[in-house]
């Protein structure tokens, strides 16, 4: 169907680099829009610097720039493409905001460019909280009580009036950033300081702590039909982020009457608003009357809205792109279904429940602390048809070590302090609570969830008890069947019953007890589903599809299961998304039957139209033998999703699995630290000195002997200490100390770390042990920063070319050996001429989105191809050739980790990344540095930089600042040493002084825009001093900058900017 | 509680084994299935479920207890009528511990003081794609342990509407305007719509001579089973609309005002039973979400030409209302009053007060 006056062209902004806050399920939603957008025949524009999303794929938007999303970027694209319309809702908080500004500088009405779906007018209603607060009154409904403030004194006055404990809330923030619970006068002072230096107002409003929270999402078009589609509820009540709450879908506590009531409301605010597309509100409950408050409206996609989406089946980000080209609901068609229409609200005949997935452990000093700011860095969603099976399959899914809700490995000691105040481990905790006695009312008390989540937590525990046999022999079917079903695994009850994991699976098989495949359908099994999109549950006696036997008669070439990433972390995200859905793609393409397994409702892997069968489930070796038992596929591809599939090859293997692509015994001789030395060794190939120590003396020694720094790693524990470099005996000393208990069965790793050298980097493909394309890119910081945070270049810009020719070689020598088929990555380390290995991964890494985004060579399309036996001719060298320079920066999170040290090091903190291109290295650079929040100093720098060797070093670039004429800041030390050499640095004194001109109060007051702080020492009272001064400028939201090589090209980047040079080129313009 | 095991049998010989709550009656019926979420006191006392055994396609049942008989305008507030009317339901997982403001006991206990069984531990995804396949079937839950004597028995077959209607008429006073309010198995929330709207209400028995009553409107409630089975109401509504008296039919209301305008109903195979099911407005791009729970429909193809399709289903086309095209004649198959449900449709009511007279 053709729609009348819709648009020919239009502009979609993304979301930029996943941060907290603001993560994959952008991606999933700017997909979706491009897909619904290109399915009436519209020319998409993408402007997304995130190069590792899906929706910056070839097949995907027609026009792809990876520029910052910043306005006059943004203008640039407009006047040069000529969109006739724009989607500002599907790249989060930030597409929203540069839209406002598009709006109200008039550069959407100067080109003619209309804004699709919901109106800004609309938008700014719900954006700004006194704004917004005026029209929900206007239909009589509640808001909380509050005030908006703009300085520090009407702050106080408003804290007066309402009554503490107040919340304390910032308008056009991502995630809730600087929100806050206060208590009194002082905290309410502190926390509006921190606040205004960010926005202008802020809103004190009446503390609802302990109500329960309960989102809707909703979505109207533009004949003014308005439905819910799903409504959701989070076990954590008011007071914690929701992005930081357990949540299940549908809502659990809320009678008909209160459910019902909330849907009229929010359908009557939504009305008034005049929303055209999708949006969600949350609200508060009062647990003890139907008393509710309108918490917000988001007037876009969200995290919650992609949830949802995962949760009914309903695709919310494509219906909401149609509803704003003008479709109404009805002539949508129900893409599960394909029989039925758009326009209904999903029944769900299961629950689901989403946990986030925190990574507090990576960051010095950071406060585990849960409140109104999100710290989350990613979700997971488990399916299910009891609660308890969804909670312990999703703490489960999480990745960090828990077996369940219960059985698990906890030496807390339990304290009402601790179920109080929330952090991180809060529901584990109350597991242990539960078996310490504590009752549900007593719980209740303390931590405000609703007593019926805790009734269900409590049945896990009384049935932990009735299992908890001396032999699994005396375990009955009857109790076995409801262990399976209240989510136990076999490894708990192997746990509870002195077995293995192995017997209980054989036990259970015996009883006949397996879980069945059910399908999410959106009514209930009111109408059969046309889509494979499924879970698998005890709780039910007959699977939904034919699995086993319609295969064997299919017409494919056959079953493959590709195994996703998982939950996002620091460290694995949306990269390996793009590896997984590239890698079904190309599978699809080839003839293959897909078989998609995922449990990460953020990505676009768990679409339920990439693949022809999506199991939302998880990925313990259980699970995907259950699966694989079912499917009866040719074989699993482990190489796409990251380190979880990778460290499942193994162990499938052994139970009879096949692995497509390199084998397994060759998996574990790269991820096996001796064996893998072993070959290098053979090979004559170079590597660190290290070595396994298990007590502090031969540690000692060691270090003595290679001579320091040495890099300390502990061996993998759940306390999760990090990996450090220690630069002296005494540090090495206090290190194993504090860090781990260093012992036979918790040994460290030590080895020696190279000053001054280069990393390089290679992503590659192999084919039966010979190499097939390859990728060579280099760091710009030195060694001694985790590749995961580094800035890396492609093509190299500093290597020699005799290194990236031995770089080439070992590259080729390991492919052999390990008889690779498939992804792989290698790290090395370079000075002078001298190249060691230091890393080897036989499956996709981080940086293959980008590489093959830069060279235009997609790896995973070749390493499928290559993995499924298919033959391929050799790739042109000069397509390696490029007349462009590509540059990965990374996105740090910092400001929203309060207390964290934001200072790069050998343990991985950044949540994500971007990547530009540029005409030179320069140019992508500081594209790159734009993108991930780097603004143009205008005002002043404060200078710490480093060693006196490091200062000299750093003396060129002091000169191009001055001449944009910045004004410099530094410590005695600092001016002292550039005042010889004729800059003028003004001296400010340290934190620990305590004397004015402070450097504290001159980032306070907005006379510093840059801060180079480059640690050095390991002098206490320096560092300490030194990581106030970071986390203020961190707090403040001034660019800050730790590294030496990262500051100069920085400035040498800057130079480039003041000539005026930053070309605006789409993706297929760069030749 | 001791587990007592329990199982579902149905007409076709094949049956579902669970565990035994409230009551342990065995009991026969007709097996229907609802996808609504939530509301399972207000459903499980709608009097059109009468007969019935109801199995909940949502999982998780019981969470938030049973509310308190608190009454409003004499009618109880937090049900649908005095009782519950199902013969007994089906669901997968059964929350014995409940917990909700305004509970004032278990499902379990309410079960029990109402003599209904319930078996929970049954895949009702299962059993409800068999009803999907192969439309809804007679039923009957057995416990273990007790003699299985009961024989299926067609409940579509006898007089429901008789049994839940009420036997004399009542009147609840409020304003001027004055309905009479034909009770076929009414829910309560149908009558509080009225009284909400300061119209006196007098409520009569199914088959009472309404017309012997002087009213500004009528009103034919929702009800239970198959709707030729009321033939004095028929007729009696047949010729209430040759004097063109407004008149605004609900459900099962709607399909007798189907029948007296000389269309036919037919069984649908396996019903609506829902909170989710969109309706169409003919004429217009308006799409409301209409609770439902009927097991007939009109056959709109057989109209004559002085009635219009008023509403269509948007999933299967069936007919989703009916309205006159010159007089004050309207027919809603889904439920304006929501209770449970959304309430989308409650200007149905306001459509019909206005045309009052």
């Amino acid at each position: 169907m053709i729609k009348k006056g819709k648009p020919k062209k239009v502009l979609i902004l993304g979301s930029g680099a996943l941060q907290i806050g603001q993560a994959g399920e952008f991606d999933y939603s700017g997909s979706q829009a491009i897909k619904a957008l290109k399915e009436d025949g519209i020319e998409t524009v993408l402007i997304n610097p995130n190069i590792a999303t899906i929706q910056t794929s070839e097949q995907f938007a027609d026009k792809v720039y990876f520029i910052p999303i910043k306005t006059e970027f943004v203008e640039k694209v407009i006047e040069k493409d000529k969109p006739d319309a724009i989607l500002l809702g599907f790249g989060g908080q930030t597409a929203l905001n540069v839209g406002v500004e598009l709006f109200d500088r008039g550069i959407l009405e100067k080109h003619n460019v209309k804004v699709l779906g919901t109106s800004v007018e609309a938008i700014k209603d719900t954006e700004d909280r006194f704004l917004f607060a005026k029209r929900v009154n206007e239909v009589g409904l509640k808001v909380a009580r509050s005030k908006t403030v703009t300085n520090i004194e009407e702050a106080i006055a408003a804290g007066k009036i309402i009554g503490y404990p107040l919340m304390v809330r910032i308008a056009y923030a991502l995630g809730g950033l600087g929100s806050g619970i206060v208590n009194n006068k002082e905290e309410l002072v502190d926390k509006a300081k921190r606040a205004f230096s960010f926005t202008k107002q802020i809103l004190i409003e009446e503390s609802l702590y302990g109500w329960k929270e309960v989102e809707y999402e909703i979505v109207r078009d533009r004949y003014n039909n308005c439905i819910t589609i799903c409504n959701m509820e989070n076990v954590d009540p008011m007071g914690i982020h929701t992005g930081d709450s357990v949540v299940v879908a549908p809502v659990q506590t809320l009678s008909s009457h209160e459910n019902f009531k909330l849907r009229s409301i929010g359908i009557k605010l939504i009305r008034h608003l005049g929303i055209v597309g999708e949006c969600n509100i949350q609200y508060a409950l009062d647990p003890h009357s139907d008393d509710y408050r309108i918490i917000e409206v988001n007037a876009r996609l969200s995290r919650s809205s992609a949830l949802a989406s995962k949760a009914t089946g309903y695709p919310l980000a494509f219906v909401a792109t149609k509803l704003s080209l003008g479709y109404n609901l009805n002539e949508i068609e129900n893409s599960i279904t394909k029989e039925t229409s758009s326009c209904f609200e999903p029944a769900l005949d299961y629950v689901v429940l989403k946990y986030p997935r925190w990574d507090l452990q990576k960051f010095k000093a950071v406060s585990t602390q849960l409140g109104s700011e999100m710290k989350s860095v990613g979700e997971v969603m488990s399916i299910g048809r009891t609660f308890e099976e969804v909670l312990q399959k999703a703490m489960r899914m999480l990745d960090v070590g828990y077996n369940g809700f219960t059985v698990n490995d906890l030496d807390t000691k339990i304290t009402d302090d601790l179920l109080a105040k929330p952090t991180d481990k809060r529901i584990s905790l109350l597991a242990k609570a539960i078996e310490e006695g504590y009752t549900v009312d007593r719980l209740h008390e303390l931590t405000k969830i609703d007593r019926w989540f805790l009734f269900k937590m409590k049945n896990i525990i009384d049935l932990q008890n009735k299992l908890r046999k001396p032999k699994l022999e005396d375990v009955d079917a009857e109790l076995l069947l409801e262990a399976k079903q209240k989510g136990f695994s076999d490894k708990q009850i192997a746990l509870l019953t002195n077995s293995g994991e192995f017997e209980v699976r054989s036990k259970r098989k015996d009883f006949n007890i397996v879980p069945f495949v059910k399908q999410i359908d959106t009514l209930a099994a009111e109408y059969p589903a046309q889509t494979n999109y499924l879970y698998m549950t005890y709780n039910g006696k007959e699977d939904d599809i034919a699995t086993k036997e319609e295969n064997q008669t299919c017409l494919t070439a056959g079953q493959v299961i590709v195994l996703g990433g998982g939950a996002y972390r620091i460290g694995s995200s949306v990269e390996f998304d793009w590896c997984c859905v590239n890698s079904v793609l190309t599978l699809g393409k080839l003839n293959y039957k897909t078989i998609m397994i995922n449990y990460n409702p953020e990505t676009v892997s768990t679409d339920h139209d990439i693949c022809d069968k999506l199991y939302f489930e998880e990925m313990s070796l259980e699970r995907v033998l259950d699966i694989y038992e079912k499917e009866n596929p040719l074989g699993v591809i482990v190489s796409m999703g990251g380190q979880i599939p990778n460290n499942l090859a193994v162990k499938l293997f052994n139970k009879g699995v096949n692995i497509l692509g390199t084998s397994p015994a060759k998996i574990d001789n790269a991820e096996n630290r001796h064996k893998f030395s072993q070959i290098l060794d053979q090979l004559d190939i170079d590597q660190p000195e290290w070595n396994e120590l298990t007590n502090l003396e031969e540690a000692k020694k060691f270090a003595d002997n290679v001579g320091y720094p040495v890099l300390i790693r502990p061996s993998y524990v759940l306390s999760g200490a990090a990996m450090s470099i220690v630069l002296t005996e005494n540090e090495l000393e206090e290190y194993l100390k504090k860090a781990s208990d260093i012992s036979q069965e918790h040994p460290v790793v030590i080895s020696k770390f190279i000053t001054d050298a280069r990393e390089i980097e290679v992503d590659a493909v192999a084919d039966n042990g010979e190499l097939y394309c390859y990728a060579i890119s280099e760091h710009v910081e030195n060694a001694g920063v985790h590749s995961g945070d580094a800035t890396i270049v492609l093509p190299p810009q500093r290597t020699y070319l005799e290194t990236m020719r031995r770089v080439k070689i070992i590259t080729k020598e390991i492919a052999r050996e390990l008889e690779i088929t498939g992804p792989f990555n290698m790290q090395f380390i370079a000075k002078d001429n001298d190249v060691k290995v230091i890393e080897c991964n036989l499956r996709a890494s981080r940086s293959f989105p980008f590489v093959s985004k830069v060279l235009k060579i997609n790896f995973i399309d070749i390493a499928t191809k290559l993995i499924m036996g298919q033959k391929l001719p050799k790739i042109d060298k000069s397509s390696f050739d490029l007349d462009y320079v590509g540059v990965k920066a990374s996105q740090f999170s910092f400001t929203r980790l309060k207390g964290s040290d934001p200072v790069v090091g050998v343990e991985m903190s950044s949540t994500g990344e971007v990547a530009c291109l540029g005409d030179d290295f320069n140019e992508a650079f500081l594209k790159s540095m734009l993108s991930v929040g780097f603004k143009i100093p205008q005002k002043g720098v404060l200078l710490s930089t480093g060693t006196l060797k490091e200062k000299a070093e750093f003396l060129e670039e002091l000169k191009t600042l001055r001449k944009m004429g910045l004004k410099f800041y530094g410590t005695k030390g600092t001016a002292d040493f550039y005042g010889e050499s004729g800059i003028e640095v003004e001296t400010l004194h340290r934190p620990f002084d305590n004397q004015e001109p402070g450097i504290l109060s001159h980032l306070q007051d907005g006379k510093i825009d840059l801060v180079i702080n480059i640690p050095k020492t390991s002098e206490k009272e320096e560092l300490d001093s030194d990581y106030l001064v970071r986390r203020r400028a961190v707090d403040l939201n001034i660019p800050l900058i730790t590294n030496l090589q990262f500051a100069k090209r920085f400035v040498k980047s800057l130079r480039k900017y003041l000539s005026g040079e930053l070309h605006v080129k789409s993706w297929d313009e760069y030749m | 509680m001791i587990k007592q095991k329990a199982k579902l049998i149905l007409e076709d010989g094949s049956e579902f084994s669970g565990y035994g709550f409230g009551s342990d009656k065995n009991v026969t019926g007709e097996v229907v299935f609802n996808t609504g979420m939530v509301g399972y006191p207000e459903t499980m006392t709608d009097p059109s479920y009468c007969g019935q055994i109801l199995t909940f396609t949502f999982p998780l049942i019981g969470n938030y207890g049973v509310p308190g008989k608190e009454r409003e305008n004499g009618l109880l507030k937090n049900f649908e009528s005095e009782k519950i009317h199902l013969r007994g339901i089906i669901v997968s997982d059964y929350s014995f511990d409940y917990s909700h403001w305004n509970a004032k006991q278990s499902l379990h206990e309410w079960m029990v003081d109402e003599n209904i069984p319930g078996i929970y531990g049954i895949d009702t995804r299962m059993l409800t794609r068999k009803l999907r396949e192969k439309g809804t079937m007679l039923g009957k839950i057995v416990f273990e342990n007790t003699k299985d004597e009961l024989s299926f028995e067609d409940p579509n077959k006898t007089n429901l509407v008789g049994e839940v209607s009420i036997n004399e008429p009542v009147e609840y006073t409020k304003g001027k305007k004055k309905l009479v309010f034909v009770d076929c198995g009414t829910k309560n929330n149908i009558v509080q719509a009225f009284l909400r709207r300061d119209i006196t209400v007098i409520r009569v028995p199914y088959d009472y001579d309404f017309l012997s009553i002087k009213a500004d409107g009528i009103v034919l409630s929702n009800g239970p089973g198959d709707p030729k089975m009321n033939p004095v109401t028929i007729e009696n509504t047949r010729r209430a609309m040759e004097k063109g008296i407004p008149m605004l039919g609900i459900c099962l209301g709607c399909q007798i005002m189907g029948l007296a305008a000389a269309a036919n109903t037919y069984k649908l195979k396996y019903g609506h039973r829902s909170h989710n099911q969109p309706a169409n407005e003919s004429g217009t791009k308006r799409c409301y979400i209409t609770s439902q729970n009927h097991g007939y429909a009109i056959d709109s193809t057989t109209l004559s030409e002085d009635w219009r399709e008023w509403f269509q289903n948007d999933n299967d086309g069936t007919n989703e209302g009916i309205i006159h095209i010159s007089k004050p004649l309207f027919g809603a198959q889904f439920h304006p009053e929501a209770s449970p449900g959304p309430d989308d449709t409650e200007f149905i009511f306001d459509l019909f007060v206005r045309a009052l007279n």
